[in-house]
């Protein structure tokens, strides 16, 4: 099948094109050069023209995301969709169910979206709700900053070996790229206890944040991944953390990136960074240091970042960072789930709800957005809210129009969120508006780059997926600055969307809800030999500790309908 | 003009065909909805059978006359409808009366007007109530006023009346308003109960106030089994209960300090629970 969208203002930062005027062609679900005369047209004149969008982080499938679901009855009461047609019934606002994501990312113009938490002695039960996420590309980040083998190759220094057995890992879990959350704070946790900064070392391992850091971004280029270490640092949440997070980031700085699949140029990513950019020693003086960190990506290239933005809603946080839960839980009183995963990690869950009457969740509002207004470059920065812990991704078209239009953010500013938000924060003196592509920046391209899917996702040169999103909004006409209620609105549903060169989304109406996106997974091929000591090492220590064995702890093709392996050798 | 005299309403009477084994489902049959309509578009509003939407005169045969304002509107369910759920659910205002037994969810999530149950209603009655009267002429049953699954935020007003026996667990993460039950309970009456006013004055099984942080729980009659996570207060005569005073003399208890910040209040007749007194 071959179409062509003729005449849209496309935005494609990745080839540099800037709202030109011109048509895209598909054939065989990918983008060409020109296609024949009975191509079907679809008229974009007077709308916009993106890539599908690109998720970096989102928790979208798996245990923790299903515990949230079973907790919270009353998030699923709030947001329910009947069956219609080939689309399947589905509920929850902040938790929704697997088909109801896979759905309304669809519907909002996204075509990929990675899981940022799989444990990996569940990862099988990642696999299978990804699975059942419906027309989305997608992958899962397997949790290494609390494992065992990890923490003890690293304390030796046998960074190869550590490498070795991340290689064989991602095979066995079909991961995409190594996640670290509050390295050593989680197995800290395991002891009732969490660390603080980066320099505390893990109960009996002995190891610290800083070397579990060092050690995963040299063995994660030592492998040469797609995607770079995926951090979520030390001290979430904690008044004065920006400190932890710039000597994190800073640990990155001289490893060089060297991928040997895609076209990334950062050594670490920081993930949901609003929540690390507090200043203050307590709640009573805390304050935003969001300029201090934006002013850290300024000035260094090996970094890349998402925010985590608040979209002040009532939500249900879900984390692999176990200690950090129970403080929320002590913090509301709210119900709150807890697990450890054995070996390799733990989680927890608590609803949350975000006010904007509250000082404290009004300045990590402004915080998120200083974060992305204080940034010069948007190849660096990528909109996430962490979803759902910031808030469900279903905001994304409002913190698109917040970004865009300084009117919408300075009517928050003064009529909603407390005063807080304006005194602890720089966030009412910035004027800046993003334009659509600072906009297809940060939702698209960046994100598509630094994942190491560049190739194939997040623009619209020759060879790339025939993902495409058309939005209803004529830049021509009309102004996103002052028309921001109808960018929301635009960006909530697509005019159109393309997945793999087929029509999902017709004049605003998800059309094929029953096709299957792939799973991305990493094939490592490290060092063979050395991979038979580190197994043979790894089945010792399943006997000893794990609940499964060696043999049933492999994930196989069974589990994903579209295989997309990445080889690395 | 006095509203809610029944003289000046206009009336709309469903007189149930039969009652299926699947459940009904008639949330969208309220004064609310009603008003403007004529006869005809009643008859063919839809309502829930099971899963499938189905004409509102395949299980009512529907008589009466609608009128503008449906704060002047009464609905009655002539006959038992006791599979019959969600009556009144959301509804803002005017009357709606069954003359025989409900389903489940009556008035759920009401904030406003009157519901008249002469026979029994099943669970859920009143969940998240905000405002209004639900009057239960005989028995309630379990969830009565509580809070939707998992919701930690329940009733928050209004008030329940139910002239016979209540069951377990009700007003359950009660917030606000008022619950009146003047028959016997089960078990765990006011559980997690965060504000509001619990009047019983028949007996309760056990367990009255569990987890409670606030609020105020009457008893008249006697307490089977009570919880340890109470401190006793002493006994108190002619108590004054939001500004009614209740005649006689009260055993009082604040608690459950089994959760943080405790301070809800128990009081108990002296005449039947001695037993559980320290």
């Amino acid at each position: 099948m071959e179409y062509i969208i003729k005449n849209g203002m496309v935005y494609d930062p990745l080839n540099n094109i800037d709202g030109e005027k011109m048509d895209i062609c598909i054939r065989d679900g990918k983008i060409v050069e020109s296609v024949g005369e009975s191509a079907e047209v679809v008229d974009a004149s007077g709308k916009i023209v993106m890539a599908g969008g690109v998720e970096p982080h989102t928790h979208i499938a798996g245990p923790k995301v299903n515990v949230g679901r079973m907790m919270r009855p009353e998030d699923s009461e709030k947001d329910v969709e009947a069956k219609s047609g080939d689309r399947r019934s589905g509920s929850g606002f902040s938790v929704p169910s697997t088909f109801m994501t896979g759905y309304r990312y669809t519907e909002m113009g996204y075509t990929t979206a990675m899981e940022a938490a799989m444990p990996p002695l569940i990862a099988r039960h990642v696999h299978e709700e990804l699975v059942d996420t419906p027309i989305l590309d997608k992958g899962a980040y397997p949790l290494l900053g609390n494992n065992w083998f990890v923490m003890e190759y690293l304390k030796n220094g046998e960074v190869e070996e550590c490498a070795a057995y991340i290689a064989w890992l991602m095979r066995a879990t079909k991961g995409y790229a190594i996640k670290v959350v509050n390295p050593c704070g989680t197995e800290a946790w395991g002891w009732g206890g969490n660390v603080h900064g980066i320099n505390d070392p893990a109960p009996k391992f002995g190891i610290t944040g800083a070397e579990m850091i060092k050690g995963l971004v040299e063995a994660n280029e030592m492998i040469g991944l797609p995607h770079s270490v995926h951090l979520h640092c030390n001290d979430l949440g904690h008044p004065g953390n920006y400190e932890t997070t710039l000597a994190s980031f800073d640990i990155a700085k001289n490893i060089k990136a060297s991928p040997k699949y895609g076209e990334r140029d950062i050594s670490l990513y920081g993930t949901h960074v609003q929540f690390h950019s507090y200043g203050g020693t307590s709640w009573r003086d805390f304050e935003s240091e969001a300029p201090a960190i934006a002013d850290y990506l300024n000035k260094n290239d090996h970094i890349a970042i998402d925010v985590g933005q608040i979209t002040l809603d009532e939500t249900t946080t879900m984390t692999a960072d176990g200690p950090m839960e129970f403080d929320l839980y002590t913090l509301t009183g709210f119900k709150w789930a807890n697990c450890d995963v054995e070996l390799e990690t733990g989680s927890g869950v608590v609803p949350f709800i975000y006010s904007s009457k509250n000082p404290v969740h009004s300045t990590q509002w402004a915080i998120g957005m200083e974060l992305f207004l204080l940034t010069k470059d948007p190849g660096k920065i990528m909109m996430t809210t962490d979803h759902p812990n910031a808030g469900p991704f279903t905001r994304y078209p409002r913190i698109i129009a917040w970004l865009m239009s300084s009117k919408y953010r300075n009517d928050l500013i003064e009529n909603e969120l407390h005063a807080w938000a304006q005194k602890r924060s720089s966030i009412a003196t910035i004027d800046r508006e993003y334009s659509l592509y600072d906009i297809a920046q940060v939702t698209r391209a960046t994100a598509a780059r630094v994942l190491g899917l560049s190739e194939t996702k997040g623009h619209l040169g020759v060879g790339a997926d025939a993902d495409v999103a058309i939005y209803s909004f004529n830049p021509e006409t009309q102004d996103a600055s002052s028309d921001y209620m109808t960018i929301e609105a635009v960006f909530r549903m697509a005019d159109h969307v393309f997945k793999d060169g087929e029509i999902v989304v017709k004049n605003g109406e998800l059309v094929k809800p029953r096709i299957d996106g792939r799973t991305y997974w990493v094939n490592c091929h490290f060092n063979e030999e050395l991979e038979k000591n580190v197994i043979s090492d790894v089945k010792k220590k399943f006997k000893q500790y794990y609940t499964v064995n060696f043999e049933n702890y492999e994930i196989g093709d069974g589990y994903m309908r579209r295989s997309a392996p990445i080889e690395i050798k | 003009m006095i509203k809610g005299t029944g003289d000046m309403m206009s009336k709309i009477i469903l007189t149930p065909k039969e009652q299926p084994q699947v459940p009904l489902e008639v949330d969208t049959i309220l004064p609310d909805t009603l008003a403007g309509k004529t006869i005809d578009e009643i008859k063919s509003m839809n309502i829930l059978y099971g899963n499938t939407e189905v004409e509102l005169q395949e299980f009512f045969d529907v008589e009466g006359e609608s009128g503008e304002d449906p704060s002047e509107l009464q609905i009655e369910f002539n006959g038992d409808v006791y599979n019959t759920k969600r009556i009144g659910q959301g509804m803002t205002t005017g009357e709606i009366v069954v003359k025989g037994n409900a389903s489940m969810y009556v008035g759920a999530k009401m904030k406003g007007g009157k519901i008249t149950v002469e026979g029994d209603v099943a669970g859920w009655a009143g969940q998240n109530m905000q405002g209004g009267e639900i009057v239960v002429m005989g028995n309630a049953g379990d969830y009565l006023g509580s809070a939707y699954r998992g919701d930690w935020r329940g009733m928050s007003g209004g008030k329940i009346t139910v002239h016979g026996n209540a069951g377990r667990e009700i007003a359950e993460y009660m917030l606000g308003g008022k619950i009146h039950i003047i028959g016997n309970v089960k078990m765990l009456p006011g559980i997690h109960m965060n504000g509001g006013i619990l009047i019983i004055d028949g007996n309760v099984i056990s367990r009255t106030g569990g987890e409670m942080k606030g609020g105020t729980i009457i008893v008249n009659g006697r307490i089977g089994e009570f919880l340890p996570g109470f401190e006793y207060l002493g006994v108190r005569k002619d108590i004054d209960v939001d500004g009614e005073v209740m005649q006689g003399l009260f055993y009082k208890f604040r608690g459950d300090f089994a959760t943080k910040g405790a301070d809800g209040v128990v009081y108990t007749a002296t005449a039947k629970n001695a037993h559980i007194v320290p």
